[in-house]
């Protein structure tokens, strides 16, 4: 198995990695993937009063290509909203990172991680998302 | 992409003695008056180039012979331990099926034993999988009961390719002599690692491998015993050559090249053996000193000298190879087959898949040094625990909280 340089470089030097309070109302936390499957993501978004994600933190179980996915978009989400950020698409991670066709799942698992860290964090907000939860 | 090891970066440390060997520089120069002066058929009888690559072939079947406590006319050359396999199992089954139609293998065994059998399945033959113990090793009372009037034939490795276990061999070709059943083994992993005698161990066939011990590859044998003698029907037909069991032009090169390798390796097996147990020892003492919750898969004593087997708990094998690349090791993750399937063995041993999926299978050989364990291992114990603080399961286990207590979703 060869990697792309871009996986490699995430991979060896991986964008945000850590946790978030998960507990901070202004944190949604996405929890994908399964360790008997060989790969677990938690992707962390803290989110500004205007919705805008201002910070996202991951860490991951996982091979090269699912640390460098998700290392990935813990960059892509920063700075842009909840919706623009739920658009992301598995197929622009995999054709970003150059992932071959066996790592593609990789990619669907960080989609799955943005779109669990969103539902996580409208959940504590109110399905109508009607600002700040007690706090 | 990347194509690695460019030329001008340093080769990783080889620690992958269990899949390949490189050629011993003394066996190449054997072989290499065969490529060229010396390049005659060994099955050509008129003439001095016929004769010269005949007696090569005749020394290498003795060494072959030799290291097995086997006559030279026991030893079939074949392509590998792959066709070995595949003569032996079809061979017997086919010879035999108008009496006997079962067959006892065991579900560690490598591909081409457990592929061959499935095959014969399909052929109609029946095969009983034997479980393995918790430590890799076969159950005798399972393998006795399993045993009936219809059993031709009982596979079973000495040496696990991924774990390095060594089965009871003395206790199963015993058990398979008293039955009246042939007993073939996989040694693809053993010769030369580990004393065999196929007279003391009862053993009717077994399949060796070149490239294992320091050989060519594209080089086996296989072990027939002559008496009692042990009927095969052949799989390549053609000009009958090795007894009519597997016909087409010996490789005088390569037939010279494993002879020399048997022949080094059991001059040297005993000291090699106290050598690779003390660097094994070394190794797993920095590892483990360096590392909580690292598990060896398998019996740690019964099991060859050149092998260890590491499960790091909540780092997955894939990532961790890439983190270790200035290493070359394999691993039972998924990542590193193509079915996506943790290792079959480990999965056998009862592991649970996630700790299958962070294991690290490290082989050593003759030309590991002391200074090269060091350094791997350290290595290993710094990029672990780099891994483990990017995991989020070993947060979770930091924090106490049991991993199974979570709803997974399996994808």
């Amino acid at each position: 198995m060869s990697y792309s340089d871009k996986v490699i470089d995430h991979f060896e030097n991986p964008r945000n990695v850590g946790s978030l309070n998960k507990d901070d109302a202004h944190v949604g936390t996405g929890l994908v993937g399964a360790p008997a499957c060989g790969d677990v993501m938690r992707l962390q978004i803290q989110v500004s009063p205007e919705g805008i994600i201002e910070d996202a933190k991951f860490k991951t179980f996982g091979c090269g290509s699912a640390i460098a996915s998700s290392s990935l978009v813990t960059e892509w989400v920063k700075g842009k909203t909840l919706d623009e950020a739920s658009s992301i698409k598995n197929t622009d991670i995999a054709q970003h990172l150059a992932l071959p066709p066996v790592k593609i799942h990789c990619s669907v698992l960080a989609e799955d991680a943005i779109k669990a860290a969103i539902t996580d964090y409208k959940t504590k907000h109110g399905p109508a998302k009607n600002g700040e939860a007690a706090q | 992409m990347t194509h690695m090891p460019a030329n001008d970066l340093p080769r990783p440390i080889y620690l992958d003695y269990q899949a390949t060997t490189p050629c011993d520089p003394r066996v190449v120069e054997v072989m290499l008056p065969y490529f060229t002066e010396k390049f005659g058929n060994p099955h050509s009888r008129n003439h001095m180039y016929g004769w010269e690559a005949e007696e090569a072939v005749e020394k290498a079947r003795a060494q072959v012979g030799a290291i097995i406590g086997a006559s030279d006319k026991e030893i079939i050359f074949t392509s590998g331990a792959t066709e070995s396999n595949n003569l032996a199992i079809k061979g017997v089954a086919q010879f035999y099926k108008e009496k006997k139609n079962h067959i006892i293998t065991v579900v560690t065994e490598h591909k081409c034993v457990l592929d061959t059998c499935r095959h014969l399945e399909l052929d109609g033959f029946e095969v009983t999988y034997l479980p393995v113990k918790t430590d890799g090793l076969i159950d005798l009372d399972q393998l006795k009961s399993a045993i009936k009037d219809t059993t031709v034939l009982v596979s079973v490795m000495a040496v696990n390719n991924e774990i390095g276990v060594i089965q009871p061999m003395h206790e199963i070709g015993a058990i398979c002599r008293a039955a009246g059943v042939f007993f073939h083994t996989d040694c693809a992993q053993a010769v030369g690692k580990i004393p065999l005698d196929v007279d003391a161990m009862n053993i009717d066939l077994m399949s060796i491998s070149g490239h294992k011990i320091y050989g060519p590859k594209g080089i086996g044998a296989l072990y027939v015993r002559r008496k009692p003698r042990v009927r095969l029907m052949a799989q390549i037909n053609g000009g009958g050559q090795e007894r009519g069991m597997r016909s087409g032009t010996l490789a005088t090169p390569l037939c010279a090249g494993i002879g020399e390798a048997c022949r080094i390796a059991q001059a040297e097996m005993e000291a090699e053996a106290k050598r690779l147990t003390a660097l094994r020892d070394r190794f797993l003492k920095i590892v483990m000193s360096g590392l909580p919750q690292v598990y060896v898969n398998g019996h740690l004593d019964k099991r060859i000298p050149g092998n260890l087997n590491l499960s790091f708990a909540f780092v997955e094998g894939e990532g961790l190879m890439m983190a270790v690349k200035e290493l070359a090791v394999s691993s039972g993750s998924a990542c590193t087959s193509a079915s996506l399937e943790p290792s079959y063995v480990l999965r056998a041993l009862g592991l649970e898949a996630e700790m299958a999926h962070t294991s690290l299978r490290i082989g050593l050989g003759r030309t590991t040094t002391e200074a090269e364990v060091d350094i791997a291992a350290s290595l290993l114990v710094e990029r672990v625990t780099k891994l483990r603080a990017f995991s989020p399961l070993w947060e979770m286990a930091e924090a106490g909280i049991d991993i199974k207590s979570i709803q997974w979703a399996e994808h």
